[in-house]
């Protein structure tokens, strides 16, 4: 019956801002110029919508010139269930981190290390989506976990900023486990009277928002990022019924009281500057 | 007639045609006698050879036997004086979680549970054992109760995974989530889990924060279904995909107890009756009794602080990572 096949229909890829003069943007569609984007952070100037960047972008977004210094680069994942299914086209999990690697230049799906803003020194984790979807897994936890123990140890605010898909399927269990382990050491964060200030940005899913994302004491997230708990088509398969237009939106959370703020990416600093130099001072 | 499951069917029709047998011989003729005990034999080494060589996606199948025993059931077999609490105090009750206070060989507990329900109806009242926030929200609220007065917590884990739905995202089924993993990290009471069936993901873990993790021998507990990830792995519509997609996927998710005990997540596996936890839920409850009681008189001779501690560190070790550098 192989004459029947229909060929697949081509993919809907996410545009990221691709090489080129002009870019489309992912939300209104309009055909616009690279360097104008580029100029507005990576912001569409027609209608707003945030593109994703990476996490190294982020960082240069809102800490002080020069002050980040990375911390905890080196961690590597063991491959715990040694993930390697059977069956053709399936590559081994190892082979496939190496490839990411290569591909992304980045070492794991998130950066952690100290910074300042405005001179508020800060400890903070950002994760970034194009590795593995930005999920969680021993590395990413690992590193949450770390960064938190070191902002209770020197008594800092503590940052983290979310893209992602949620946990690593290639970790399993182990991924699983990781969504305990980094609320854990947010319970004994905040023990310490210093903010844990969450941002999340487009998307944050899964695992990581039913575990550290939303457990910030302040909880900010970027214009339009899709936020939940279930990817869209799984409810769309599930229940069978139209969802919102706005559904999962940053602005769909507001509204239903699971985010504090909704802040542009132009304003992040300032407004995270203003929340540290509110919340600061001892007992 | 009883449900079963199709690597069962050569065992079950053994079973069936000696049941007939039985019925024709009447005690009375010798010779039939001699045969059913040899057909009895036979059947239970049948039944021995199938269930000792389990693959992980038949342990799967067997974990969501709807005869399997549920929480409920559970708690009537092991526990007296069970009053069952609902609500949340915010929104409504959820009737995929059930909660409460009861008895257990004489100590007072707390228990809670997913509850997949029985029959049809009660599993539609139920939502297959699939919580919204607010049944997340009552977990919480009662768990809060066993710390307030100090009584060891048992939870039941059997769930495909935390529902997926508008009302649910709405009312912030992944803040409710983190909230109770958050929480679970500062009751100062023994927490004991039991997976018994289903351990779908954050949905699961949302309840099985505790000092020590159980698992009934065929349960399974995974960060995704045996179906969704073969559906992310072989990129294929859930429809499309089959059960030799299933089988695969399964194995390489390491989601059964024993995969579970050597990677480190769970403290102990509970055997269960030849055939699955269905066959004899008395048997199970038995078995699980032996295990709880072992663990419960443990943890309660440990001070709150030191039971705090233990649980933290129980968490923060899992997940080792290289720091070779790559």
């Amino acid at each position: 019956m192989a004459w029947f096949k229909k060929d697949k229909p081509a993919s809907q890829k996410h545009v990221k801002v691709p090489e080129g003069l002009w870019i489309k943007c992912n939300s209104c569609k309009e055909i616009i110029y690279r360097k104008e984007v580029e100029r507005n952070l990576k912001v569409c100037p027609k209608c707003n919508y945030h593109f994703r960047i990476s996490a190294k972008e982020r960082i240069h977004l809102f800490v002080d010139e020069g002050s980040f210094i990375e911390t905890d680069k080196n961690l590597s994942s063991n491959d715990p269930l040694n993930f390697s299914p059977e069956g053709k086209d399936q590559v081994p999990y190892k082979t496939r981190l190496e490839e990411v690697r290569e591909s992304t230049d980045l070492t794991e799906a998130a950066i952690s290390g100290n910074a300042s803003i405005d001179g508020h020194p800060v400890i903070m984790i950002v994760l970034d989506f194009s590795f593995f979807g930005g999920s969680m897994g021993s590395v990413v936890g690992e590193k949450f976990v770390r960064a938190v123990e070191k902002a209770s140890e020197e008594r800092l605010p503590f940052i983290s900023i979310a893209s992602s898909g949620g946990a690593r399927m290639q970790e399993g269990i182990i991924s699983l486990i990781q969504m305990a382990k980094t609320s854990a050491v947010i319970s004994k964060f905040k023990t310490i009277g210093k903010p844990y200030i969450s941002i999340l940005a487009d998307p944050t899913f899964g695992g990581v928002s039913a575990s550290f994302a939303m457990l910030g004491d302040i909880i900010i997230a970027e214009p339009k990022s899709l936020i939940g708990f279930a990817g869209k088509r799984v409810i769309e398969q599930t229940i069978n019924q139209q969802l919102p237009d706005n559904f999962q939106t940053a602005e769909f959370l507001l509204e239903h009281g699971m985010i504090d703020i909704i802040v542009p990416r132009k304003d992040l600093k300032r407004t995270i500057s203003n929340i540290l130099s509110l919340t600061a001072g001892d007992k | 007639m009883h449900n079963y499951l199709d690597f069962e069917k050569p065992v079950v029709e053994l079973e069936n045609k000696i049941e007939e047998l039985r019925r024709i011989a009447d005690g009375s003729d010798v010779n039939i006698t001699t045969e059913i005990r040899r057909l009895e034999k036979k059947a239970s080494d049948m039944r021995n050879s199938i269930f000792s060589r389990l693959t992980p996606w038949q342990k799967t199948q067997i974990a969501r036997h709807f005869d399997r025993p549920h929480t409920l059931d559970l708690i009537n077999l092991l526990t007296q004086d069970f009053i069952e609490l609902h609500g949340d105090r915010n929104f409504s009750d959820d009737p995929a979680i059930v909660a409460g206070l009861a008895r257990f060989e004489g100590f007072p507990v707390v228990v809670i549970g997913h509850q997949k329900g029985k029959t049809t109806r009660e599993r539609i009242l139920r939502n297959f054992g699939q919580p919204h926030p607010e049944g997340y929200r009552k977990a919480l609220r009662i768990m809060r109760l066993a710390d307030r007065f100090n009584k060891p917590l048992i939870t039941f884990i059997d769930t495909p995974g935390a529902y997926p739905g508008l009302g649910a995202e709405e009312r912030g089924q992944a803040e409710a989530i983190a909230k109770n993993l958050y929480m679970m990290f500062k009751l100062r009471n023994p927490i004991i889990s039991v997976v018994i069936g289903e351990g779908g993901s954050g949905g699961a873990l949302a309840l099985s924060v505790a000092d020590r993790i159980l698992m009934l021998e065929h349960s399974v507990y995974s960060v995704i279904s045996p179906e969704g990830c073969a559906a992310i792995l072989w990129k294929k519509a859930p429809n499309e995909t089959g059960p030799e997609d299933f089988e695969r996927a399964s194995a390489a998710l390491k989601l059964t107890a024993s995969d579970l005990l050597s990677l480190g997540v769970i403290d102990e596996i509970i055997p269960e009756p030849l055939g699955g936890a269905h066959k004899s839920h008395k048997e199970t409850a038995a078995n699980i009794k032996k295990a709880l009681l072992m663990h419960m008189e443990e943890l309660m001779r440990k001070p709150s602080d030191m039971l705090l501690n233990e649980r933290y560190e129980k968490f923060r070790k899992i997940g080792a990572v290289s720091e070779a550098g790559l």
